[in-house]
């Protein structure tokens, strides 16, 4: 047969090499929907569970759709390499892409899952009906399905020691899809002798068009997330929006997940209940049954989370410039879980405004406690939100007895900022108290209590606290008012607007550790 | 002579703008945008003659005409409020008062449309530190008596950043890549004017000091105003581009004049007067959102209906000087005083008013004394030629949001290096507002030596080339610039700064300006170029000054 002169045994070794690179990429899509899935939407247990599941049933369904492709077995077989290119090679950016702005994500996913999970699984019987021509059939069976294998081995090694850390999802995602078209494309040379001559060269222009636009893919892949940024930040990106203010950008690792603000980073899932309940419980502690609380910045609604612990606490007024961090809880459900969808509450109003301007308009309202809980103070505007105007205009919204707390950067790191901070609230007459606590992810940080009225000098949380706190006890709340001597008070000119001094202070302390 | 948009970018920015303005015929302009300017056109009849005489019942008495609500006019009004006189007007040509500190206002934010800061004033400038006082901008007074101005009158961090080398830097001097001797002769500069911040003669007066007659007379520092900035620095033996640059731009900002123009002794006085001691900083800056016009605000709020807006004064004549022409036909009572008659052309009625007062406060620029004061020309010692006035082209630039860009962060002024404009100030940023939309104010001083001819140019231009004028410059530092305009105004002021070139502040233009300066008769004379610098403070004090002449009147009457 001329068929049978043609294909000599170096090609068949080559077709091995394909089922491997075949086997390797639709276990990275499997392992990759599996990942964004857990990442995007939490609980990686069900993720991972439902996903695999999914992908194998689906291979099913493909092996068993192959029975009724009859003819032509080459060809389906190259057009089927090219459409897992591009759907498998699509699907992380696609995903992605779907969770910010499709309301039913989980459909899409899913539905992608099945996709690909059907062609890959038409993939293999293709492959074998038309080597069985060639080989033996416990010969054929042994290879195919052995170098299946080895494959799943390879892309399960890979995927998480190479392709996630070193590549990000997306890059990983638009790869592996290039390998299939490429696959796809050789195979028209390889499978030559099985194809008619009709149609061959439309065959070709088809994979050259998936490859062009997996590369295309690949170079626009830095305006969803950049290279750089993944490296910088050091964990995978699984959520990246760039709003008029900022860059908001979610990293996950193994243990929990960030939130990174144009490129800083604001929290930790796993130590943020340190930072919150140390910001938010020795103001409200030190004011008797707190109601009216106002929280600046905090958008991610952890501090509203533990605020609204207190049932005395009758509203909530947040105000944070950035309504694409009030409603990120909304397109990220594992912030939705970590705050308790707190923000949704209906005690708790938003208001999305620079908080020098909201604080410098109102006029109706007191409040009898403020967390303040503003990005460090590394840029001038965010300075002026240290100013001693600032906190002038702040105490007109204040009742007589009201407490403050105010997250002021790392007194260890910074410590001529950390102590401008509390010379600033001290210049405009309030008593202060000066506190830190150990916060991991940020190292030792520092928190001051302010009031116009002289502060207590012992504190106790309340009694619906107990229990619920995992990081406060009464007697570890008052011991973080004891400053070690290495946190010691410096020298630090009071930061006004017109001198700014705050973010100079900032600069470079902060510029030193760089 | 209408100029082409090509012709018009080379007059005011300079040939290299070209390259970076591109060759489209059509640029893509604002969707909208006004095209603006003091009225001229009555200025223009009224230099043809145009003096209609109101009819028997549309006469007022009132005791004094204030004529002109700049600066001068308004706080000459506060003084004579503030000392029991109520009986004047203020005449105003414009709808809305202020002169070159005018403002205007938009959804977003007030902002300026002229004079924009106010440097804190000294110690020893009390009058000036009492209106802030009023204003409520002065916390409290420092034992020297300084003012402690709160917080969030005085310009906010960033003040000022440059753009030089396609990068914004901080500050105004352009220091990228400047070499040691650079550093070395700004060092030597400013070592010489804490020198002449220092020095005081015989009586104890300082060499430069606001307002100006309380410096000293001293030959040695009036020597200055002989030769021109720029001269001042070579003499100096100082060379350096850079220092010539921060100069030059700084003479430009306060006078309308290249340093190669500027006399010395502004220029110095530029630096040295608000100094406070040597070694100290400049005196901070004050401002608002509406730059001066917050000042103007006060002012006219104390006026209140006294003020009166288009109104067009025609002349200002001696009530003597109507009878002798014999024009008393009618039945308007002549008292034996002596008295004057301002004729009034009130530009919404169309309609010749008149106002009979005692005394005039003659409270406009200087050139229009001739045209308005009968016998003005024929007085002797009497000139308004020495007076010579540059015109600027100001812009508000509405803007959907903030240009992206890197480098120094936006501040308050930005500055382009390689502009003939002096760049523009940020009508948001004095009120703490840093995202979104906002409002650019672009300042550019026509530095021709033919006044006249540039003024016309600039009267002749057409909204359309203006409006690209002013996006070409900024088009520089923000390339996008183009798409983010939702409107741009624009704002030719014809007479908006004295200018200060050398020789106008000795003699024999001294003495022109020193006798320009005292009453003729009972009309006394305030605004800022009698001291031939344009100052708010200057046009304060001689507000405060005519109105103490008028009030002396009153008081040695019978």
């Amino acid at each position: 047969m001329q068929s049978e002169d043609s294909m000599n045994r170096a090609p068949l070794f080559l077709l091995y090499l394909n089922v491997l690179i075949i086997a390797s990429c639709g276990l990275v899509y499997e392992l990759l929907a599996g990942t964004l899935a857990s990442y995007l939407l939490g609980d990686s247990v069900t993720q991972f569970s439902l996903v695999i599941g999914i992908y194998l049933s689906a291979l099913g369904a493909g092996a068993w759709i192959s029975r009724y492709v009859d003819e032509r077995l080459a060809r389906c077989f190259i057009e089927v390499e090219l459409a897992v290119a591009l759907i498998g090679g699509a699907s992380a950016p696609v995903l992605f892409l779907a969770f910010s702005s499709v309301g039913a994500f989980r459909v899409v996913l899913y539905g992608t899952v099945f996709a690909i999970g059907t062609l890959v699984g038409l993939e293999l019987p293709l492959l074998m009906r038309l080597l069985k021509e060639h080989l033996d059939f416990e010969d054929l069976v042994s290879r195919v399905l052995a170098f299946d294998y080895l494959g799943a081995l390879f892309a399960s090694l890979l995927f998480p020691m190479f392709c996630v850390p070193r590549l990000g999802l997306v890059r990983t995602s638009l790869l592996c899809g290039l390998l299939n078209a490429v696959v796809g494309l050789w195979g028209t040379y390889l499978l030559r002798p099985l194809l008619s001559s009709r149609g061959l060269s439309g065959l070709r222009g088809r994979a050259c068009l998936v490859i062009g636009l997996l590369i295309v893919g690949i170079i626009k892949a830095d305006s969803l997330t950049t290279l750089a940024e993944e490296q910088v930040l050091g964990e995978p990106i699984v959520h990246a929006e760039t709003t008029p203010y900022q860059r908001i950008v979610l990293t996950r690792n193994a243990r929990g997940f960030q939130l990174h603000l144009n490129g800083h980073l604001q929290f930790n899932s796993v130590d943020e209940h340190r930072y919150h309940e140390a910001l938010v419980h020795p103001a409200l502690s030190s004011v008797k049954s707190p109601r009216r609380v106002l929280v600046l910045g905090g958008g991610d609604g952890l501090a509203v989370r533990e605020i609204l612990r207190y049932p005395s606490v009758a509203s909530v007024t947040l105000v944070d410039l950035d309504p694409g961090m009030t409603s990120l809880a909304d397109r990220f459900p594992p912030l939705a879980e970590l705050s308790r969808s707190s923000l949704k509450d209906r005690r708790v109003t938003i208001i999305n405004e620079d908080a020098f301007l909201w604080v410098g308009r109102t006029t109706e309202i007191t409040f009898d406690t403020a967390i303040i809980d503003f990005p460090d103070p590394g840029t001038f505007s965010v300075g002026k939100l240290y100013s001693t105007r600032f906190y002038r205009m702040l105490r007109e919204r204040l009742t007589a007895g009201a407490v403050i707390s105010v997250q002021c950067t790392s007194p260890l790191v910074a410590p001529q900022s950390y102590w401008c901070i509390v010379k600033t609230l001290e210049a405009v007459g309030f008593h202060v108290r000066p506190y830190h606590a150990a916060v991991p992810t940020f190292g030792e940080w520092g928190f001051v209590l302010a009031s116009s009225a002289p502060l207590p000098e012992t504190l106790s949380l309340s009694s619906e606290l107990s229990g619920a706190s995992r990081f406060l006890t009464d007697k570890i709340l008052n011991s973080l008012f004891d400053l070690p001597p290495d946190l010691a008070r410096v020298e630090a000119e009071v930061n006004q607007l017109n001198n700014q001094v705050l973010v100079h202070y900032y600069d470079q302390e902060w510029g030193a550790m760089k | 002579m209408t100029l082409t948009r090509r012709e018009l970018i080379v007059t005011l920015l300079g040939a290299p703008a070209l390259f970076t303005s591109g060759c489209s015929a059509s640029p893509r302009l604002p969707p909208e945008g006004d095209l603006l300017s003091q009225s001229w056109e009555i200025g223009h009849r009224l230099r043809d003659g145009f003096r209609p005489p109101p009819s028997t019942d549309q006469w007022h008495d009132v005791g004094v005409v204030i004529v002109g609500s700049g600066v001068a006019g308004l706080s000459a009004a506060r003084r004579l409020k503030q000392n029991g006189c109520e009986n004047f007007v203020v005449l105003e040509l414009e709808l809305q008062p202020g002169g070159t500190s005018r403002s205007g206002r938009c959804e977003l934010t007030p902002f300026p449309w002229g004079a924009h800061y106010l440097p804190v004033p000294l110690p020893h400038n009390r009058e000036l530190i009492r209106l802030l006082d009023e204003m409520g901008v002065v916390e409290s007074l420092a034992d020297d008596g300084s003012p402690v101005i709160a917080e969030q009158f005085l310009c906010r961090d960033p003040d000022e950043r440059v753009f030089v080398d396609g990068e914004w830097i901080e500050g105004l001097y352009p220091a990228t890549g400047a070499s040691e001797e650079d550093f070395a002769q700004l060092t030597a500069f400013r070592k010489e004017i804490d020198r002449w911040s220092a020095w005081r003669d015989a009586a104890g007066r300082r060499a430069f000091s606001i307002p100006i007659r309380h410096a000293t007379d001293d030959p040695e520092v009036l020597a200055l105003d002989k030769q021109s900035m720029s001269e001042w620095l070579r003499q100096h033996g100082w060379t350096s581009q850079r220092l010539h640059w921060l100069v030059d731009y700084s003479c430009r900002d306060d006078y309308g004049l290249t340093a190669e123009q500027t006399s010395a002794w502004a220029g110095v006085l530029y630096f040295a007067a608000r100094l406070k001691e040597p070694g100290a900083e400049h005196q901070p800056l004050m401002t608002w959102p509406e730059g001066n016009g917050r000042i103007v605000e006060h002012l006219a709020s104390q006026a209140g209906t006294r003020l009166k807006t288009g109104l067009a004064v025609t002349r200002i004549q001696s009530s003597q000087s109507r009878q002798r022409l014999g024009e008393v036909g009618n039945n308007a009572p002549i008292s034996d005083e002596i008295g004057y008659e301002v004729l009034v052309f009130d530009t919404a009625k169309e309609q010749p008013i008149g106002f009979r007062a005692k005394s005039v406060i003659f409270a406009a620029p200087q050139f229009l004394a001739p045209r308005l004061i009968e016998g003005f020309s024929g007085r002797t010692g009497r000139s308004a030629e020495p007076f010579e006035y540059g015109s600027w082209l100001v812009a508000n630039v509405h803007l959907s949001r903030r240009p992206r860009e890197s480098g120094f962060p936006l501040s308050w002024d930005n500055v382009i290096h390689d502009s003939r404009s002096l760049g523009y100030v940020v009508a948001t940023h004095q009120s703490g507002n840093d995202h979104g939309p906002t409002v650019l104010t672009w300042y550019h001083p026509l530095c021709d030596d033919n006044v006249k001819a540039a003024r016309t140019k600039l009267l002749k231009a057409k909204w359309s080339d203006l409006a690209d004028v002013v996006l070409t410059d900024l088009e520089r530092p923000h390339p996008e610039i183009r798409s983010l305009v939702t409107r741009l105004d624009v704002f030719r002021w014809g007479h908006a700064m004295i200018r200060p070139r050398p020789g106008f502040i000795t003699p024999p233009s001294a003495d022109q300006r020193r006798k320009a300066t005292q009453p003729d008769g009972r009309i006394h004379f305030a605004n800022t170029d009698l001291s031939g610098i344009a100052l708010f403070e200057e046009a304060f004090d001689h507000g405060l000054r005519a109105a103490d002449e008028v009030l002396a009147d009153l008081n040695s009457r019978p």
